[in-house]
C-alpha cells in the first residue's frame, strides 16, 4: 500500500484543522468545490464530505470513486453518469432525480487519482461500516484492514456485534485486530489481535505485521515475530502447490495450441507452419462475435465465447480444408515444400488480417462469469484460467474419442496409416485427408478461443505459439495424442517450476537444452508410435 | 491511401509542369515497417507522417517546392532497415528519413546515414548513450521519461522497486541507469528487485505472483516497467486477474501509451500509471487541433494519438524551419541550421533542438483512466532537455556530445579532454 503515509498524514492535518470549518458546510457546498482544484485539495474535501454526516455523502463519494461523478455544463448540476459510450444516463448524485440520456460532452467529469482514490476508501469505508448491502459492508471493513486506524476501534467492534454474515464478520473481526494494535490499548489487547491476523493469509500477516517486527513491548514483539515467520513458513509450503497450478494452467494453454497440430502434424505428417496462424483466426472470430453482440444485442455478452466456439471451429476448419484442397495435397511427401508453403500462407493470413482488422490489439472481453479469483489457503486460482484448463481437458477427450470411436476417426487412421489399402476398402482418402486437416485447422480455432481470454488479439498471436507446438509434439511424440498431453503438462510444470529461481529466460534455455538432449537420446519422443506405419 | 497515391501524383505533374521553374519536389523518406511484429507501432507513424507532408504541401510545400513522400517497408526485420535506408538515401535521393522505432533497427541504419551523410529523425523513447550527428533524437531520453518517473514515485512514499523489463538493450540500459539511480537515493540494494523475460512472454502467473509477494510486507512498493510491445496485454491481464490494483501496487511504464491500451479493458488497471511527454489527454489548443486533424485524415474518430506521433509532430516542424533557414536541403547545412531550432509542441510549451541533437521536453505522468486515456497527475515545472550520456553510469558520466563546430563532437570525454569516448 503505497502512499498511506502520506494519506494519512493528510487526513490527521485535516481532522485537527477543519472541524470548525467543515461543521460549517454543507454537503451542496462541498461538493460543488471539487472539480476545483488539485487532488489534494480533492482529498481534502472528500474528508470534509464524510465527515457532514449526511446521509447522501456515501452515494457521492461512491460514484466518485467510480468515476462516474460528473458535472453537467449547462446548469452546473452534479450527477453520476452511467452506461456505455454513446448511451448515458445521468441521475442528481444530490436529489436521486433520474435525468434520463446525456448527450456525450454536454458533462464534464471529476478526476480522480491513486491516492485520492485511497482517500475515497478509506472516508467511504467508515461511512459504510454497517451499510445494508453486505457486498459494500465488506468492502468497508477490507478498507479498514488496508488503512488501519485507532479511531476505528469502537466503530468496527459495533459492527461486528451487529454482524450476522460470517464472512464479513471475519474480514471485520480482522480489521479491528489491525485497528487495535494501531491504538494505544494495553498490550495483552494487542496479543490478542496478533493471534487473531496471524490466523489470516499470508499476505494479511505481513502487510499488518511487518510494521511491529521492532514493537517497544517486547512480549508483543515476540509474537509477531512468531506470527511472521508462521506465515512465511505456509507460505512456502504453498508456493509447491502454487507452482504445480501455474504449471498445469501453463501446460493447458500449451495442449491447447498443440493438439491441433498433434492432427495435422503428428497423425498427417504435414509440418504446418500456419498453424499459429489458424489460432489467430480462432481469436478474431470471437472478437468479431463479441463486436456484433455488443452493438446488436449486448444483453447476451455472457454467452458471447459459447456462440464463438462452434463458429470459430467451424469457420477456422474451413479455411483448414481449403489451404489442403489448395496447397497442402499437392505437396504430401515433400516436406520442406511443404514448410515454405505454409510458411507463405501463414504470411498471408497474418497481412490479410492486419488489412481487415488494422496491426493494432483487438479487445476481447471476459464474460463476468468467467471472471473474478478465489483463494484457497495460500494461492488464488483465477477464473479464465480455471476455465483454460477445464475446456482444453474436454476439448483433448472429446478428439481422443473422436479418433477412437467414430467411424470418422478409423477413417482417418487408416488413411494415415496405410492409404493404398485404404483406397483399396473403399475410403475417399482425399476427402478424408481435407476433413483430418480441416479438424486439425478447428482444434486451433477452438484454441484461439481460449487464447484470445489470455493473450493480446493482434495479428501477431499465432507467432507466438507456433515453435513451443512443435516442441510439444516432437517431444510428446509424433502421432501420438496422450503423448502431446504428457509432454504438454510436463513442460508446463517444469517451466513453472524452473522460473522462481532461474528467472523466465534462463528457465526457456533450459527447458531447451533438455529437448534438445531428450531427442537425442529418444528422437521419437516421450511415447514413441510403434509398428510398421511408424517405420514407414 | 488511394486519395494519397492521387495526390502524389498530382505533385508529381505539378512539380514538373506549372512548379517546374520552382524546382524538383523535396523527397521525404518514411523508414516504418508496415509489416511483421513491428507495424502494430509503426504503421500509425507512417500515417502521420502522410498527414504531416499533406498539410505542409496545401501551406505551399517547403522552399517553394512541394514535399514528395517515399514510404518503405522494411518488415520488422533490421538488416532490411539498413538495406532500405541506402535504397531510400542513394536510390530515391531522399533529403530527410523519419523512421525506425527499436533501438536494434535505429542501431542497424546509423553506419548507412554516416556513410552516406544524410538525416534521420527517430521518434521513439530510448535508452540513450548515443549520439550521433546524422540523427536527431525525438524520442525521450531516460533523464526525459524514466528518472522522472521514479522521482514521482519516490516523492510518494515508494520504497520498494520491482523493475521488469524485456530481455532486449532498451530495458537493461535503463534498468542498469535507474538502478544507480535508486541507489544513489538511499534506496536499499534488497528493495530493489530487476526481473527480465523474453519477447513476446504471454504467461505471468508466476511473475506476478512474485510481485504480489513483494508489495505484501506492508512497506509501499511499485513496479517500473519496461516491458515492451505485445507482452504488456497478459501482464496486465495477469495483474487484474490475480486482483492487484493500482493502489495497492502502482505499475509504472515507458513503453505503454494510448495505442497499447486499445487491446485491453482498461477498467480494472484504473491508476496504473505511464510516464511520457505527451497524452492526447492534454488540453491544449495546438493538440485539440492536431488530433481533429488526424481523425479527418484517418477517417475515424475513434483512433488515438500518442507519444512517438508527437515527436514526429515535432521533428517534421522543425526539420521544415531549418530547411526554410539554410535555403536548401543539403544535409551538412541543415544539421547545422537543426541545432536551437525551436517549434511549439503539442503539451503548450516550445521544443528545441539541443546540441546534443536531443530535444527539450516536458515529462508528463499519467494515470490510466477507464475510457483508455490517461489523466495527467505530475508534470516537470519546465522542459528538459535529453541526456545522451548518463549521469549515473560510470562510465559515461564523464562525456558529453556537442555537435557545433569547433568541438563536432558526440561523445567528448571532460576527463582527458579527447574525443572518443571513455577508452
Amino acid at each position: 500500500m503505497p502512499f498511506r503515509p502520506l494519506t494519512l498524514i493528510a487526513a490527521l492535518c485535516l481532522a485537527v484543522v477543519l472541524p470548525f470549518l467543515a461543521s460549517a458546510q454543507t454537503l451542496d457546498a462541498l461538493i460543488a468545490r471539487l472539480p476545483d482544484g488539485n487532488f489534494n485539495d480533492r482529498a481534502a474535501i472528500v474528508a470534509q464530505i464524510a465527515e457532514t454526516g449526511d446521509p447522501r455523502a456515501a452515494q457521492v463519494l461512491d460514484a466518485l470513486l467510480e468515476g462516474e461523478l460528473e458535472q453537467r455544463t449547462a446548469d452546473g448540476r452534479f450527477v453520476r453518469v452511467t452506461g456505455s459510450r454513446n448511451n448515458q444516463t445521468a441521475v442528481d448524485v444530490l436529489t436521486g432525480e433520474d435525468l434520463g440520456p446525456v448527450a456525450r460532452r454536454s458533462t464534464e467529469a471529476v478526476r480522480v487519482n491513486n491516492a485520492l482514490r485511497r482517500s475515497i476508501r478509506t472516508a467511504l469505508g467508515v461511512l459504510t461500516l454497517m451499510d445494508p448491502d453486505p457486498a459494500r459492508r465488506l468492502a468497508a471493513a477490507e478498507a479498514a484492514l488496508r488503512s488501519p486506524s485507532a479511531d476505528q476501534v469502537d466503530a468496527l467492534a459495533e459492527a461486528m456485534a451487529a454482524e450476522t454474515n460470517a464472512n464479513i464478520r471475519t474480514a471485520q473481526t480482522r480489521a479491528h485486530a489491525a485497528a487495535v494494535l494501531a491504538s494505544d490499548l494495553p498490550v495483552e489487547q494487542k496479543l490478542d489481535a496478533v493471534a487473531v491476523i496471524g490466523a489470516a493469509n499470508a499476505q494479511i500477516v505481513q502487510q499488518t505485521l511487518n510494521a511491529y517486527r521492532n514493537a517497544a513491548e517486547p512480549e508483543l514483539a515476540a509474537a509477531v515475530g512468531e506470527a511472521l515467520a508462521a506465515a512465511e513458513a505456509r507460505q512456502r509450503l504453498w508456493s509447491q502447490a502454487q507452482n504445480l497450478w501455474f504449471g498445469l494452467s501453463l501446460g493447458s494453454v500449451l495442449l491447447l495450441a498443440a493438439i491441433g497440430l498433434a492432427i495435422t502434424f503428428g497423425v498427417m505428417g504435414v509440418i504446418n507452419l500456419a498453424h499459429g496462424e489458424l489460432v489467430m483466426l480462432g481469436a478474431y472470430t470471437t472478437y468479431t462475435v463479441q463486436q456484433i453482440i455488443r452493438t446488436n444485442a449486448p444483453e447476451y455478452f455472457g454467452y458471447s465465447l459459447a456462440i464463438a466456439i462452434p463458429l470459430a471451429f467451424l469457420l477456422v476448419g474451413a479455411v483448414g480444408v481449403l489451404i489442403e484442397r489448395g496447397i497442402v495435397r499437392h505437396l504430401y511427401g515433400r516436406p520442406l515444400e511443404t514448410l515454405l508453403g505454409t510458411w507463405g500462407v501463414s504470411l498471408i493470413l497474418q497481412q490479410a488480417v492486419r488489412s481487415i482488422y488494422g496491426p493494432t490489439n483487438r479487445e476481447v472481453g471476459t464474460p463476468d462469469w468467467m471472471s473474478g479469483a478465489w483463494q484457497i489457503g495460500e494461492m488464488t486460482l483465477t477464473g479464465p484460467r480455471i476455465a483454460i484448463v477445464i475446456f482444453s481437458l474436454v476439448v483433448f477427450f472429446g478428439l481422443l474419442l473422436l479418433m477412437k470411436y467414430s467411424a470418422f476417426g478409423l477413417q482417418m487412421r487408416a488413411v494415415t496409416q496405410n492409404r493404398p489399402m485404404a483406397a483399396n476398402l473403399g475410403i475417399r482418402t482425399g476427402y478424408v485427408d481435407a476433413l483430418t486437416f480441416g479438424l486439425g485447422a478447428g482444434i486451433a480455432g477452438l484454441a484461439g478461443v481460449a487464447l484470445s481470454q489470455i493473450d493480446n488479439v493482434s495479428p501477431n498471436l499465432g507467432q507466438g505459439y507456433i515453435i513451443d507446438s512443435f516442441l510439444v509434439v516432437v517431444f510428446g511424440g509424433v502421432g501420438n495424442l496422450w503423448g502431446t498431453f504428457a509432454a504438454a503438462l510436463s513442460l508446463g510444470v517444469a517451466n513453472k517450476f524452473l522460473e522462481p529461481w532461474a528467472g523466465a529466460v534462463l528457465g526457456k534455455i533450459v527447458i531447451l537444452v533438455f529437448i534438445i538432449l531428450f531427442i537425442q537420446k529418444r528422437p521419437r519422443g516421450l511415447f514413441p508410435q510403434r509398428g510398421r506405419a511408424a517405420e514407414g | 491511401m488511394k486519395k494519397l497515391l492521387l495526390s502524389t501524383a498530382l505533385g508529381a505533374v505539378f512539380a514538373t509542369g506549372a512548379l517546374a521553374q520552382e524546382g524538383e519536389p523535396i523527397r521525404v523518406g518514411i523508414l516504418h515497417s508496415l509489416s511483421g511484429t513491428m507495424a502494430i507501432s509503426e504503421t500509425t507513424l507512417r500515417d502521420v507522417m502522410l498527414m504531416l507532408i499533406e498539410q505542409q504541401n496545401a501551406e505551399g510545400g517547403v522552399l517553394g517546392r512541394p514535399l514528395e513522400p517515399v514510404v518503405v517497408d522494411p518488415a520488422s526485420d533490421w538488416p532490411r532497415f539498413a538495406e532500405l535506408a541506402r535504397e531510400l538515401i542513394s536510390g530515391q535521393g531522399v533529403s530527410v528519413v523519419f523512421g525506425c522505432w527499436t533501438s536494434v533497427s535505429r542501431k542497424s541504419v546509423l553506419p548507412v546515414f554516416e556513410e552516406l551523410n544524410s538525416i534521420l529523425f527517430y521518434p521513439v523513447q530510448y535508452e540513450g548513450q548515443e549520439s550521433q550527428r546524422n540523427v536527431f533524437y525525438t524520442g525521450a531520453a531516460p533523464n526525459q521519461q524514466a528518472i522522472p518517473a521514479v522521482d514521482y514515485l519516490l516523492e510518494n512514499g515508494v520504497e520498494r522497486f520491482y523493475l521488469a523489463g524485456t530481455d532486449y538493450v532498451y530495458p537493461r540500459t535503463t534498468n542498469q541507469i535507474l538502478e544507480a539511480y535508486l541507489l544513489a537515493q538511499g534506496v536499499a540494494a534488497e528493495d530493489i528487485i530487476v526481473n527480465y523475460t523474453p519477447f513476446g512472454h504471454s504467461d505471468w502467473q508466476t511473475i506476478v505472483s512474485e510481485i504480489r509477494d513483494f508489495g505484501s510486507t506492508g512497506r509501499p512498493a511499485a513496479v517500473v516497467s519496461t516491458i515492451n510491445g505485445d507482452a504488456n496485454v497478459p501482464f496486465y491481464n495477469e495483474l487484474a486477474a490475480q486482483g492487484i490494483s493500482a493502489e495497492d501496487i502502482p505499475v509504472i511504464a515507458f513503453s505503454v501509451g494510448e495505442e497499447e491500451l486499445a487491446g485491453i479493458d482498461t477498467a480494472p488497471l484504473v491508476g496504473h500509471l505511464a510516464a511520457w511527454n505527451y497524452f492526447m489527454s492534454v488540453d491544449t489548443p495546438e493538440n485539440e487541433e492536431f488530433i481533429d486533424a488526424w481523425h479527418a485524415y484517418i477517417g475515424s474518430e475513434t483512433r488515438v494519438t500518442n507519444d512517438p506521433m508527437e515527436a514526429h509532430y515535432i521533428g517534421f516542424n522543425m526539420w521544415v524551419d531549418a530547411v526554410e533557414a539554410a535555403g536548401t536541403t543539403d544535409a551538412d547545412a541543415v544539421i547545422d541550421a537543426l541545432v536551437g531550432v525551436a517549434v511549439p509542441n503539442l503539451t503548450g510549451g516550445l521544443s528545441s533542438m539541443g546540441a546534443n541533437h536531443h530535444i527539450t521536453k516536458p515529462v508528463l505522468i499519467g494515470e490510466i483512466q477507464a475510457d483508455g486515456q490517461f489523466e495527467v497527475v505530475w508534470e516537470t515545472a519546465g522542459l528538459v532537455l535529453g541526456d545522451e550520456w548518463s549521469d549515473y553510469v560510470t562510465e559515461t558520466a564523464p562525456l558529453i556530445s556537442d555537435w557545433r563546430a569547433p568541438l563536432s563532437c558526440g561523445n567528448f570525454n571532460t576527463a582527458t579532454g579527447t574525443c572518443g569516448g571513455s577508452e
